[in-house]
């Protein structure tokens, strides 16, 4: 008989044995590394030891969002499009658990100098972790507001010192039909891929991602390593990326494919350009628990439009949407 | 079944009909359903699935009486089944008009607290557009609205008075909408996933089945109605 003597703890607050061990190595890397940054270390806080197998050391960074409250982590962690572990957007929170995020490496290729296989620890190593509080706004209408940590993913691209040719970068998830039960059944293709212009890839903006809410990211997230593009819909942040190509034409994505009518290549947030079957020019924001969640009106670039509009200048968005 | 154990099956199919929408209230209740990621897409789908659900249950009445005489009293559960679907796609309107489409409950309730009954009205206005557009450009919204205004029409003539005006026949011509409704809440759920979703697919194939029987029920009718022509060249032999 089984005596619960003891207060349970649920299991999803259970960290795998294996992503402990990861982290601790990983982390005792990230501490060598900041120690030699100097400067940078004495700015990082330490970390609680509450849970601390999942934490990460952050430092903080300008690109905040103040006007909103954040989302309950919860809600962030448990209502996730990756169709990889089901389409329901509850799915990937049951699902995705049995995928492994150790050891992982990101394969970079193409219009580079230096085309590598890198150790996610390495990557995650390379720079100051910042947390970053973002708009996140979904195709489907809904929006988060989510602290991301990670650092910009141009810093990551500059290391790989892309040629002059290279004008866009393609992002490949993982696609292993033994971790992901789901993967082809929607009828995606894959691996999922996404892509983003150099330009676009290079603004300070775009985010490597790691972790959210000061800890690693769910696999339901996109664990271990994703990209967050705050300005565009949330399927052009790729998830449980393996390979980044340097490209000269812009790669083919994966919901472009399914239906080019409705997921352009640039997918910027858009009010202007409504999906064909639903309005883009409101978004319900899930940011608190209630049952009357705020409906608000979406902004042009989400809100992002001073850092990124620039690049878009002169160029159609109705019909590059 | 003996007529007396009739009132007791229907408060039993009462009881049935009405517990999805008891678990809700719970859930609103115990605050459960605040937590979920996003309560008001979990209410829209909970309403519209039991809708449709309510529906297909219905339209399964009939071929399941039919095969046997001992089930036929199951013909006197189809007018309640076919309103709880009803209340469900209302449920699920609701759902859109009051949550979806962006109205202030908390706002209203305030105003009405307040003594301002026609704040409920204000805040109708202020998402009016919104909807308005919704009606007018979005062809899985028309054809949502269709399914419910044909189960309006239906329930508003559900009463046996309603029937005794009418007549029978006519009636029945009348009732036999509940086809079109059932089509176009299956077309609603495919119009509004996304693609490469299927989850639809399993209650288009229950009411394929259900048609299909329809069309099976109605060739074996003919067929005994009308004894085959061969038998006829036979007997004239």
């Amino acid at each position: 008989m089984l005596l619960r003597t003891r207060v349970e703890i649920p299991s999803s607050e259970i960290t795998p044995k294996e992503t402990v061990r990861a982290f601790q190595m990983s982390r005792r890397q990230m501490l060598a590394g900041m120690g030699a940054m100097g400067a940078a270390a004495a700015t990082a806080a330490f970390p609680e030891r509450a849970r601390a197998a999942t934490k990460l050391n952050t430092v903080s960074s300008p690109y905040n969002v103040t006007d909103r409250a954040v989302t309950p982590q919860a809600k962030a962690q448990s209502y996730n499009n990756f169709y990889e572990f089901g389409t329901d957007k509850g799915d990937p929170a049951k699902n995705a658990h049995v995928m492994q995020t150790r050891p992982w490496t990101v394969k970079v290729e193409g219009l580079c100098k230096k085309p590598q296989t890198i150790d996610i620890d390495k990557i995650m190593g390379y720079r100051p972790i910042e947390q970053r509080v973002y708009r996140f706004r979904c195709v489907e209408a809904w929006s988060m507001v989510i602290p991301w940590d990670g650092y910009s993913l141009g810093e990551f691209l500059k290391a790989m010192e892309p040629l002059p040719s290279a004008k866009y970068v393609q992002f490949l998830s993982l696609a292993d039909r033994k971790q992901m039960p789901e993967i082809g059944s929607s009828g995606i293709n894959p691996p999922y891929s996404e892509g983003l212009r150099m330009d676009e890839a290079m603004n300070p903006l775009t985010l490597l991602t790691f972790g959210s809410y000061g800890e690693t990211l769910a696999n339901q997230q996109g664990a271990p390593i994703r990209v967050i593009v705050p300005w565009k819909y949330g399927f052009k942040s790729a998830k449980s990326i393996v390979t980044v190509r340097f490209l000269d034409k812009a790669p083919h994505t994966t919901w472009n494919d399914l239906n080019s009518d409705e997921y352009g290549f640039y997918s910027n947030v858009n009010p202007a350009v409504d999906h064909p079957r639903w309005s883009q020019g409101h978004e319900r924001l899930l940011n608190a628990n209630t049952i009357f969640p705020k409906v608000v009106p979406t902004q042009p670039f989400n809100g992002y439009g001073n850092e990124v509009a620039g690049m878009y200048a002169g160029m159609d968005l109705r019909k590059n949407f | 079944m003996p007529g007396r154990a009739i009132p007791y099956v229907k408060t039993l199919v009462h009881v049935l009909c009405l517990l999805p929408f008891a678990y809700l209230l719970q859930s609103y209740r115990s605050g459960a359903l605040a937590n979920y990621a996003d309560p008001v897409n979990y209410m829209t789908h909970f309403t519209g699935d039991w809708a449709l659900w309510m529906l297909l249950a219905d339209l399964a009445i009939t071929p399941v009486r039919r095969l046997h005489a001992s089930l036929s009293w199951m013909v006197r559960l189809r007018r309640m089944v076919g309103l709880y679907a009803f209340f469900y796609a209302t449920l699920h309107l609701g759902t859109y008009v009051f949550l979806f489409s962006g109205y202030d409950v908390p706002a209203a309730m305030a105003g009405v607290q307040a003594g301002h009954i026609a704040e409920l009205w204000r805040q109708f206005k202020l998402v009016w557009p919104t909807m308005l557009a919704d009606a007018t450009k979005r062809p899985f919204v028309q054809i949502g609205l269709v399914a419910w205004v044909l189960l309006l029409v239906l329930a508003a003539t559900s009463p046996q008075r309603v029937l005794r005006m009418m007549g029978g026949a006519r009636w029945q011509a009348l009732h036999r909408l509940i086809y079109a409704a059932g089509v176009a809440a299956v077309i609603h759920y495919w119009w509004l996933v996304k693609t490469g979703v299927r989850t639809p697919w399993k209650v288009t194939a229950v009411l394929a089945v259900l048609l299909l029987a329809r069309v099976v029920l109605a060739a074996i009718k003919q067929a005994k109605r009308r004894p085959p022509a061969r038998s006829e060249v036979a007997t004239t032999v």
